[in-house]
């Protein structure tokens, strides 16, 4: 009797957010699925039903003009593949500077840890959008930086690092280096300090210690940082807008445009669902070895507890 | 003082019945078929290494962990599907378990709660179990604010307050020291006696399940290895694991020479020596056997004049080791086929006496009631 | 390890300035009395002229409004359901479409923004031919897309946080007699609410400051505040918006440097306890 209550019980517990998810999450995808093998009309909304009723029986009209679209535009074509470099080399960005930051951190003594870390998340609790904005007033022709270097004589005129490669760079990286630090330091702080005392013992140099201690112990720090940073990047819209250039914009942008500006709401949902295709794979990825990082340690505890 | 069985006991009915239980986790078979009686009133001792299985049994009668064959009955009830919120068996958890935003009355009254008792009551029975474990003075405090010792009372009396059929203690002295180990043992004899409650303790310390136990089951490897009271596992244990794992133990192997009526004899080559035992044991000559006898049973004497007492049990060597304990010394004694001898002296002459002993030449010898003989 | 390497110390240094010089600039000018960021006008500066015009800009106060109630709701709504998928995933074991839920509450964290949001948008459209609700896009929908999204994170800290938690506690409470809900109720939950309440501060803030999602979902009469700051950015740097961002931060910054020295102060007092216990000694 008590097995079914506690069933019920769990059923419910477990079931009510899976329902929301299923509702909020899930059903969308399959509305976006289903209007890009749609097209685009003069109604509201915007696009032709994908059931045509003939004689009392339901047909499926599907159509492949948003797909033929966007494999055919170059625009698109050049526009999906600059968003994967963009997010690919600030991935390696955020890589390289927060490799070393979140190194520094998990070595630091117990009180600067907590103390480095708050100073890391604190930027985050304050709003993306205006931190982005910031930049604005950095980076313009009339900015502070480029004050800066005409006043001690680096530069004679103003140099454009606005709505460039450059200025998008300095924007996403920055936005999203908390997101590279975390993980990473999350996995070098297990690190066990003994295991590089041992290999100093038996003569490794410090350099030497690092490559072959330190590093494999932290790739899976290092692929969840860099699929957190990489996935939502590809897709981008607010620093590319503000920051980027305009002769050549990221995917997330021109889905928003297709949508907004062109009313075509099945060839955004068509450039949604390439972008997902794209995305599934890394996503994937992410989840596994998120996994492994959470079930290592459970399966740990596990095997303690069965000893005893 | 050791715990002796409650002479009020009926002596026939078991308590708790374990019939063939067994647990799996995943391929790893942690339990394997274990058959237990266990009485009313007795300090039950499961006692065994890591791995042997004795917290998953534990468990399994606590419900947290559910039988993957087998029965459990507790008091005549079947009680394997029961969850553990609905079983009269409470738990003292190896690491307290206090509920750290909880004050200690709170933690007492706790249990007490679930039962639906009325506030005063509950008060009642919390201020009267809190004096039995002398924690009545603490109990506004949370368990931050008190020290080792003082949070194993609080898990006591939580566990006790319900007045459970079934008190189930996990390693109850692994994290005290020394002092405080002994003083809690006899303390938690006096509070078994007290309330009748009947005691399962699972150990991995044998002082403690020497102690504590009325009866103890050794565990090796997910089976029970031998059931008794402290005295007969010592004195006699059942095969060679749970001999060496009692205490220590001389074994030597060797082979069945001649066999009477409680008169075995055995020719232990590797050791270069004949033993006679006075023991009756299912065997028949030339079988391999193991004569164990304990360090303390052996006899030490100089060369020149060795005891007269154990004449049939002699043999010669010289002393490699002497290690000094305080109260005993530890005689480690190398005989003529190069085999080592562990023998135990108390130092009845102090130190000097046993710095005398190192490289002396000497003749061990023992009676013929020390050996025990095993089969396996 | 004293020798951390100069090289990753000085990393950390500079990149810790490079995180907070654009929050600073922004500090210092809200009070130039001037527009242009580089010229810092001496004479009239420092000036609370900005933040002037910015609590007299009818718009922005209702979209603060707006953003504050959608943010106030949502995170509530996704602190509920995130702490019950968090349970779910940490306490329940291996079940049937596990691995379904555990899919749908880490997706939503890395998904593109747009993504997220054109689908929801047209979730309403389509709910809102098939069954005649939610009608019209407005605080509601924002308020439901941001429940959707914020849950996913909540959800992840509450799994880690009882990943970490001593499960003897939970037995023991069930030992006593305590069935699993009301375990969770007087012995979890308590011990666990300060994750519950960072969970609920995560979810607020991405509520509060989201964009991409609320531009889709939102209405026309309805404006969030990042909305309406990103239609003046558009434009340039302006300063009213460098008042709102110094606002912000402190805001953001007082409440940190609070919770921090309440922590602790909270950590030595309980050491101090604990010291007094061991002496007492029993």
């Amino acid at each position: 009797m008590q097995q079914m209550e506690k069933r019920a019980g769990r059923r419910l517990v477990a079931g009510i957010p899976a329902l929301w998810l299923a509702v909020f999450f899930l059903i969308p995808f399959l509305i976006v699925l289903k209007i890009s093998f749609s097209e685009a009309q003069l109604a509201i909304p915007p696009y032709a039903p994908l059931l045509n009723w003939v004689h009392g029986l339901p047909v499926p009209r599907i159509h492949w003009s948003s797909y033929a679209y966007l494999f055919t535009n170059p625009l698109y074509l050049r526009s999906y593949l600059y968003s994967i470099m963009v997010a690919a080399v600030s991935t390696l960005f955020c890589l390289f500077i927060g490799y070393p930051m979140a190194y520094a951190i998990a070595r630091a003594g117990e009180a600067w840890r907590s103390f480095l870390l708050m100073l890391i998340v604190l930027p985050f609790w304050t709003s993306f959008l205006l931190r982005v904005y910031a930049w604005i007033g950095l980076l313009q022709n009339d900015g502070l930086i480029n004050y800066v270097l005409l006043h001690v004589g680096l530069i004679h005129h103003p140099v454009t690092l606005l709505q460039t490669d450059f200025s998008l760079y300095v924007g996403i990286v920055y936005s999203y280096l908390p997101f590279m630090i975390l993980p990473l330091y999350a996995n070098l702080e297990k690190h066990d300090p003994a295991l590089l005392e041992a290999a100093a013992d038996l003569g490794a140099r410090p350099f030497t210690i690092f490559l072959r201690v330190t590093l494999p112990q932290s790739l899976p720090g290092i692929a969840a940082g860099s699929l957190l940073v990489f996935i939502p990047v590809v897709g981008e819209y607010v620093i590319p807008t503000l920051l980027g250039r305009t002769d050549q914009i990221m995917i997330g942008r021109m889905l928003s445009d297709e949508f907004f500006d062109n009313r075509d709401w099945p060839v955004a949902s068509g450039v949604a669902i390439l972008i997902l295709l794209l995305l599934v794979v890394p996503i994937v990825l992410l989840q596994r070895v998120e996994r492994r990082e959470l079930e290592g340690e459970t399966v740990e505890v596990a095997t303690v507890e069965a000893e005893t | 003082m050791n715990a002796q069985p409650s002479p009020a006991a009926e002596p026939a009915l078991p308590y708790v019945r374990l019939q063939a239980v067994s647990k799996k986790f995943g391929e790893f078979l942690a339990v394997d078929a274990v058959s237990l009686e266990i009485r009313r009133g007795e300090i039950f001792c499961l006692l065994g290494g890591s791995g042997s299985g004795k917290t998953t049994l534990l468990r399994m009668l606590a419900g947290f962990e559910a039988p993957s064959g087998g029965r459990i009955y507790i008091d005549g009830e079947d009680m394997s599907a029961v969850p553990p919120y609905e079983r009269p068996v409470n738990m003292m958890f190896q690491s307290y378990a206090l509920f750290p935003h909880m004050t200690v009355e709170r933690n007492v009254a706790f249990g007490l709660e679930q039962e639906g008792l009325g506030r005063p009551e509950v008060r009642r029975r919390v201020t009267e179990i809190l004096e039995i474990v002398q924690m009545s003075p603490y109990a506004g405090r949370k368990p931050h604010q008190l020290s080792g010792g003082q949070r194993q009372r609080v898990a006591l009396a939580r566990a006790l307050a319900k007045r459970p059929k079934l008190l189930l203690l996990d390693e109850p002295l692994a994290a005290l020291d020394r002092k405080l180990r002994e003083r809690t043992q006899f303390e938690l004899l006096n509070i078994q006696e007290r309330l009748g409650v009947t005691f399962i303790v699972v150990t991995h310390d044998q002082e403690e399940a020497m102690t504590l136990a009325t009866r103890m089951g050794v565990m090796d490897r997910g089976r029970i290895a031998q059931i008794g009271t402290p005295a007969e596992i010592y004195e006699s244990p059942v095969n060679r694991f749970v001999a060496d794992f009692i205490g220590s133990v001389n074994l030597l192997e060797g082979k069945v020479a001649a066999l009477r009526d409680r008169d075995l004899t055995i020719r232990c080559e590797s050791f270069g020596c004949t033993v006679r035992a006075a023991r009756c044991v299912d065997c028949a000559p030339g079988d391999t056997v193991w004569a164990a006898i304990r360090p303390e049973k052996i006899a030490l004497a100089s060369e020149e004049s060795p005891d007269e007492a154990f004449a049939d049990n002699r043999v010669r060597g010289k002393v490699r080791e002497v290690a000094y304990m305080g109260d005993v010394s530890i005689c480690l004694v190398e005989i003529d086929s190069g085999k080592t001898v562990r023998v135990t002296l108390p130092n009845r002459s102090g130190l000097a006496a046993q710095r005398d002993l190192r490289h002396a030449a000497v003749t061990l010898s023992w009676d013929v009631a020390s050996p025990v003989i095993l089969t396996r | 390890m004293r020798r951390t390497g100069l090289f990753s110390r000085t990393t950390l240094v500079l990149g810790l300035v490079f995180l907070y010089v654009p929050i600073v600039s922004m500090i210092v000018y809200s009070f130039n009395n001037s527009r242009l960021v580089t010229v810092w006008d001496a004479a009239h500066s420092p000036t609370l002229k900005w933040y002037g015009v910015l609590f007299s800009d009818g718009e922005v106060l209702d979209a603060a409004l707006l953003s504050l109630r959608v943010a106030i709701c949502a995170a509530t709504a996704a602190t509920i359901l995130g702490t019950l998928a968090g349970t779910a995933l940490a306490r329940f074991g291996p079940f049937r479409g596990r691995s379904l839920l555990v899919g749908m509450t880490t997706a939503p964290i890395v998904m593109p923004e747009v993504i997220s949001g054109l689908s929801l948008l047209l979730l309403f459209v389509a709910l809102e031919q098939a069954i005649g609700w939610p009608r019209g896009m407005g605080a509601l929908t924002i308020t439901l897309a941001h429940i959707s999204f914020c849950m996913a994170y909540v959800t992840v800290v509450i799994q880690s946080r009882l990943a970490g938690f001593d499960e003897s506690l939970e037995e023991a409470a069930q030992d006593l007699g305590a069935r699993p809900a009301k375990v969770f109720w007087r012995i979890t939950l308590p011990l666990i609410l300060p994750a519950v309440l960072a969970g609920w501060l995560l979810a607020f803030t991405l509520s509060w400051d989201d964009l991409v999602i609320s531009q889709f979902v939102a209405g026309p009469g309805s404006s969030t505040l990042p909305m309406v700051i990103f239609s003046k950015v558009r434009l340039g740097v302006s300063p009213d918006v460098n008042a709102l961002a110094t606002l912000m931060v402190s805001v953001v910054a007082s409440g940190v440097v609070v919770a921090t020295l309440w922590m602790r102060h909270r950590q030595r007092r309980r050491e101090r306890d604990a010291q007094l216990a061991a002496a007492a000694n029993l």
